[in-house]
């Protein structure tokens, strides 16, 4: 089995050996569910569809990934394993897409035992289930996006704590960026063009535009860039740890 | 096979490690002795390719663990510092992801797991929590995982750290038995340790190296070697006697217990001129002993000898 697989299993056995995995599972499904019902008026609005379930996804994300991700590498680096684990054979690599595609999965499995308000939405009328396969997708690539970034911060710094709040940082920035609030904050002070450079950085902005069922190359792009971009980044602090 | 050339690590203003040299065959067992923070697990730590060396190279089997970090990594088994493991993970799941890891192959990964747990008496907590367990015990869990790849190299530090003495044996003759072929790099500061198992004594302190030689050799170093000891009720009157031998240099008695030691003059040998002294006067010499030497008083006289001395001392002992 590669070293990737390994680290994998190994990761997601310890969400699920500390009660880290039951927490955000349960505190996930029930924010999911009561909040599209309660703040997402879902009867109210009369349409067979997900929108007002997905809409609330990034911030649930904002609280809940950078908690799986914090321990990540603070812990590591915080027990000694660090060094158990860096010095077996495996790349620095292998490590980091090993523990991202642990919380990934685990993100995915939360996202697919959300299913009853899907068939509750199939129950009460006809959706469109294109439209929400798209939402979800979007949805999953939005957390791999948070997830890469919490990857990142956490091999920064031996604190949780510090991950935790640098990560929910980081992107309740990109969430907020393509808000027109801030845009027009911007508006006087930037030229033209950066603005809008800036207003594609929105993480909302793209994710809303899949949760619709456009499914755009540009869109998918973006999450998978900033996936590969944050976890390269982490890879280097990684790497530059060990010559300080 | 361990050799590092110029081996250097700076963090900030303080170098941990400077320009160490040291070459490790197989067959041997070297142990590297110093003071605390004489950069003993900084330097384990480069030649196991966790930190980056700031100059210098070390290499694993021939293979330069900066530049081939992978095979570097393959030959080696390492220990390090505190043994550190994951604490939720039963014994059995942290040493199977350790299988994982290394990719050993099925049948003889199962066989190869059997005995390294049979080896180390880890049969009866397999199943339990390595958060659970003692401090011995964790261990012996980070010994079995240095070992489980029968690796050409074994580098541990401090690998009987906080073991009872039965333990301690315990580990001693798993690594005698390891010896024979391989290459042992163990670190420690625990110098009845060095007798018991290394054939080769490395000191350093500072981060450079002090002394490089066989434990008899450091023995040597000694002024209690070759001295004799005894202890003898109304041995008194004999110790002007014991003066005037012409082999002797001085003599000095212990205030608590009253054991008087001889120290012979440089080359001379004491024990037959003083036992037959002893047995002219008519003492009744409860017992009588040869010193080999004192290691600790070895150690604390190169270890706290400034820099320069300490390079004059490694600089003849290169010769």
């Amino acid at each position: 089995m590669s070293p990737i697989n390994a680290v994998m299993r190994r990761e997601l056995r310890s969400y699920f050996v500390t009660p880290v995995a039951y927490v955000f599972l349960v505190i996930f499904l029930v924010l999911a569910g009561t909040l599209t019902f309660y703040a997402g008026d879902f009867y109210e609005r009369e349409q067979a569809d997900l929108q007002p379930f997905f809409v609330m996804h990034p911030w649930l994300y904002l609280i809940l990934v950078p908690a799986i991700t914090m321990r990540m590498w603070a812990e590591e680096s915080k027990g000694g394993t660090l060094e158990l684990l860096l010095t077996l054979p495996l790349t620095l690599w292998q490590a980091m897409l090993g523990k991202f595609l642990a919380a990934w999965l685990f993100i995915g499995l939360a996202l697919l035992l959300t299913f009853p308000i899907w068939i509750t939405v199939n129950y009460l009328g006809a959706p469109d289930n294109g439209v929400i396969a798209a939402g979800y997708l979007g949805s999953w690539l939005m957390a791999g996006t948070f997830i890469a970034i919490g990857a990142c911060l956490s091999a920064l710094t031996r604190s949780q704590v510090v991950a935790f709040i640098l990560t929910a940082l980081v992107c309740v920035l990109l969430i907020l960026v393509g808000q027109p609030q801030v845009l027009d904050f911007f508006q006087g002070a930037l030229p033209r063009k950066l603005v809008r450079a800036i207003a594609h950085m929105s993480m909302l902005q793209h994710f809303e535009a899949i949760s619709r069922g456009v499914l755009d190359v540009r869109d998918l792009l973006y999450f998978l860039i900033s996936m590969i971009g944050w976890l390269i980044a982490g890879v280097l602090l990684l790497d530059l740890k060990r010559t300080r | 096979m361990i050799e590092t050339d110029q081996l250097t690590r700076c963090y900030g203003n303080l170098t941990a490690v400077d320009a160490l040299s040291i070459r490790v065959e197989p067959g041997q067992v070297l142990g590297l002795l110093g003071p605390n923070g004489a950069g003993k697990s900084t330097a384990m730590r480069m030649i196991a390719g966790f930190l980056i060396p700031t100059s210098g190279t070390a290499r694993v089997c021939g293979y330069d663990v900066s530049r081939e970090p992978l095979k570097a990594k393959r030959a080696l088994g390492y220990l390090p510092e505190g043994a550190p493991s994951y604490g939720e993970m039963t014994v059995r799941e942290f040493l199977q992801f350790i299988v994982r890891m290394r990719g050993l192959k099925a049948d003889a990964a199962y066989r190869r797991f059997d005995e390294v747990v049979h080896r180390l008496q880890l049969e009866e907590v397999l199943g339990l929590g390595i958060d659970t367990l003692s401090k011995g015990l964790r261990r012996r869990v980070g010994l079995a995982q240095a070992i489980l790849h029968d690796p050409p190299v074994l580098m541990l530090d401090e690998p009987t750290d906080g073991l009872d003495p039965n333990q301690k044996h315990a580990v001693r003759q798993l690594i005698d038995t390891m010896a024979r072929e391989r290459t042992i790099l163990i670190s420690t500061h625990l110098l009845e340790e060095v007798h018991a198992l290394c054939n080769r004594v490395v000191i350093i302190a500072h981060g450079k190296l002090l002394a490089d030689a066989t434990p008899a050799e450091l023995e040597q170093r000694s002024r209690y070697h070759g001295a004799v000891s005894f202890s003898a009720p109304g041995a008194g009157m004999s110790q002007e006697m014991l003066g005037r031998l012409p082999q002797v240099a001085s003599i000095e008695v212990d205030p608590l217990d009253g054991r008087i030691t001889v120290f012979p003059k440089t080359g001379e040998r004491i024990l037959e001129p003083v036992e037959t002294l002893l047995r002219e006067q008519g003492l009744e010499v409860s017992e009588i002993q040869l010193e080999r030497g004192r290691l600790d008083e070895v150690f604390r006289q190169i270890t706290t000898q400034d820099a320069d001395a300490g390079r004059n001392v490694s600089s003849e002992t290169a010769e």
